[in-house]
């Protein structure tokens, strides 16, 4: 079997509600994409959509192939500007958090 | 890319880029920069008066909880001695409504804030899930945002408070500017760009001498409209506050509002759009002839702080269901106005008795609107028919379509509540729903 990367990915704000209403999911994702370039957050997001989402709302979460605006992307704790946005490279242990800004007032 | 470091303490690690000028700074330096950018809005802008008793209206959701927690940080540091209240609205909608208030329940209890709620059933005999089954889910949140204008209002009324402090954000003024352009409607970007807002109070004593109750002169302002959404919640995340976030279930399609989405594609581009499109429209709402009520203003008075900008009966939805696709876009309200005058029409051509064999479910709407109204005493039966088409008809539609603003201000005849037109919007839409209601439920709502 393929190495893989353990993750913890938290989504917030309401969309946790296309998440099975879970906050806190602890996944392994594969080390390489298909390509066999080493796994980023839009390796992570595409991931997402196609395997821990059940929601068929695929649009609440990703919009043209990336997160929707609106979303924020917290990597560590920081902006994803600040570390690369879709390229950032995947660590061990990484701590990913989806929020959306969309909800509620 | 290696980490990068704060630029205003130069020691931690950078967490936040900043959408209005791309500063990279850490966590705690942020959450201090946004707590001093508030208090200074707050200052500059003279919202407070020492010692003045402010109502937060409290949804649980981000903006308001942000709103309330740093308010309660500020007034505490400043030393600014404001009697601060969350005031909540209880919708009535079983499954969203209920759980959202144990939020604010909880942020009652954290920031040791009182709290007072009042509900759409107990100020309109209708909660919000009676209304949506009477009307359908699509519209409902028309009703929503006009009832919970004066809910707020009342509410502050009842609490004896002045001022009502609301979470609108950076964004929600862009996208209402920006709904006003696309509508073609300058004339109410003054009330959406103005920080403070405010219904005059002198017109408003002077017409409420008959009741006790003047809860018309209530002051409005937006501490937050300055603020970025995408900053409130990495505050709340980072002060690791709890809010409530679910989407009301009466909105379905709240995810595709269209202002909204334009909003937040032009922030992933050129995140200043957002504070420009906040700026244009104050700067646009200066050239916009004078949209305040009694009689004309001078350019030169228009800026300074006593010209608030009036807010008659405007449904701004937020504190509510927070969709963004609910907020009312003033166009709903219209064409409801429209199929309420098409229905009196049609039952004028009817009989008079059959505006009579109605009255007992009138009769219901009157007693809840004189209940709002604070006297005890019974009311005349008679009121229930002054209520003719021709002055819904007449005075409200034509002077809304041709000069929305230019509006004399006045006291709904039903309920008191300041408005421009004989009957308020609340009125218009309870007679409607009323109307509608089979009797056997006005008398089990009625008890
Ligand atoms: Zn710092
Ligand atoms: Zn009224």
């Amino acid at each position: 079997m393929a190495e893989s990367i353990s993750l913890v990915v938290e989504f917030t704000g309401g969309l946790e509600m296309l998440f099975s209403d879970q906050r806190k999911h602890r996944i392994a994702i594969p080390a390489k994409d298909a390509k066999g370039q080493p796994s980023n957050i839009a390796f992570l997001i595409q991931y997402l959509c196609e395997s821990l989402m059940k929601d068929p709302r695929k649009e609440m979460f990703v919009l043209d192939g990336s997160v929707r605006p609106g979303i924020l992307v917290l990597i560590n704790d920081a902006d994803w500007e600040l570390e690369g946005q879709e390229q950032y490279e995947l660590q061990p242990n990484d701590n990913i958090v989806f929020v959306s800004t969309l909800h509620g007032g | 890319m290696p980490p990068q470091t704060c630029e205003i303490c130069h020691a931690a690690r950078a967490q936040i880029l900043r959408p209005k000028n791309h500063a990279r700074i850490c966590g705690p330096c942020f959450i201090s920069t946004f707590e001093r950018e508030v208090a200074e809005a707050v200052t500059t802008n003279n919202l407070f008066q020492p010692g003045e008793r402010v109502a937060i209206g409290a949804s649980g959701g981000k903006d308001s909880t942000v709103l309330a927690s740093v308010l309660k940080t500020l007034n505490d540091r400043h030393g600014w001695n404001l009697d601060l209240i969350l005031l909540s609205v209880d919708e009535g909608i079983q499954g969203y409504r209920d759980h959202s208030l144990e939020a604010v329940k909880r942020h009652s209890v954290q920031y040791g804030l009182p709290l007072k709620i009042v509900s759409y059933a107990d100020l309109y005999g209708w909660s919000m899930d009676q209304v949506v089954a009477q009307v359908g889910k699509k519209g409902n949140c028309t009703y929503c945002g006009v009832f919970r204008r004066q809910a707020l209002d009342r509410g502050a009324a009842m609490l004896g408070v002045q001022h009502v402090v609301t979470g609108h954000n950076a964004d929600d003024v862009a996208e209402t500017v920006l709904m006003n352009l696309l509508r073609g409607d300058l004339p109410r970007l003054s009330r959406a760009t103005s920080i403070i807002t405010s219904t005059p109070s002198a017109a408003a004593n002077a017409s409420s001498g008959e009741t006790g109750v003047s809860f018309t002169s209530v002051k409005r302002s937006k501490p937050l409209m300055y603020a970025y959404e995408k900053e409130i919640v990495l505050y709340a995340h980072h002060r690791k506050l709890d809010y409530f976030s679910t989407e009301c279930i009466y909105s379905p399609e709240a995810f595709r509002g269209s202002a909204r989405t334009l909003i937040k594609n032009l922030e992933r581009i050129r995140p200043e759009s957002i504070l420009d499109v906040v700026q244009s429209g104050i700067d646009m709402a200066k050239l916009v002839p004078d949209a305040n009520a009694d009689g004309p203003v001078s350019c030169t008075g228009k800026g300074k702080k006593q010209s608030y900008a009036y807010a008659v009966e405007e449904d701004d939805g937020k504190g509510g269901c927070g969709s963004t696709n609910g907020r009312s876009s003033g166009g709903e309200m219209a064409e409801m106005e429209r199929k309420l005058r098409q229905d009196e029409q049609a039952e004028a051509n009817d009989t008079e008795v059959e505006i009579t064999s109605k009255s007992k479910t009138n009769v219901h709407t009157q007693a809840e609107a004189a209940k709002l109204n604070s006297s005890n005493r019974p009311q005349p039966i008679e009121n229930v028919v002054t209520i003719r088409p021709k002055q819904i008809n007449g005075k409200g539609m034509k002077n809304r379509q041709a000069t929305p603003l230019k509006q004399k201000l006045g006291q709904c005849e039903r309920c008191g509540y300041l408005s421009s037109q004989s009957v308020c919007k609340a009125c218009v839409l309870l007679e409607g729903l009323n109307k509608a209601r089979p009797r056997t439920e006005v008398e089990v709502g009625g008890e």
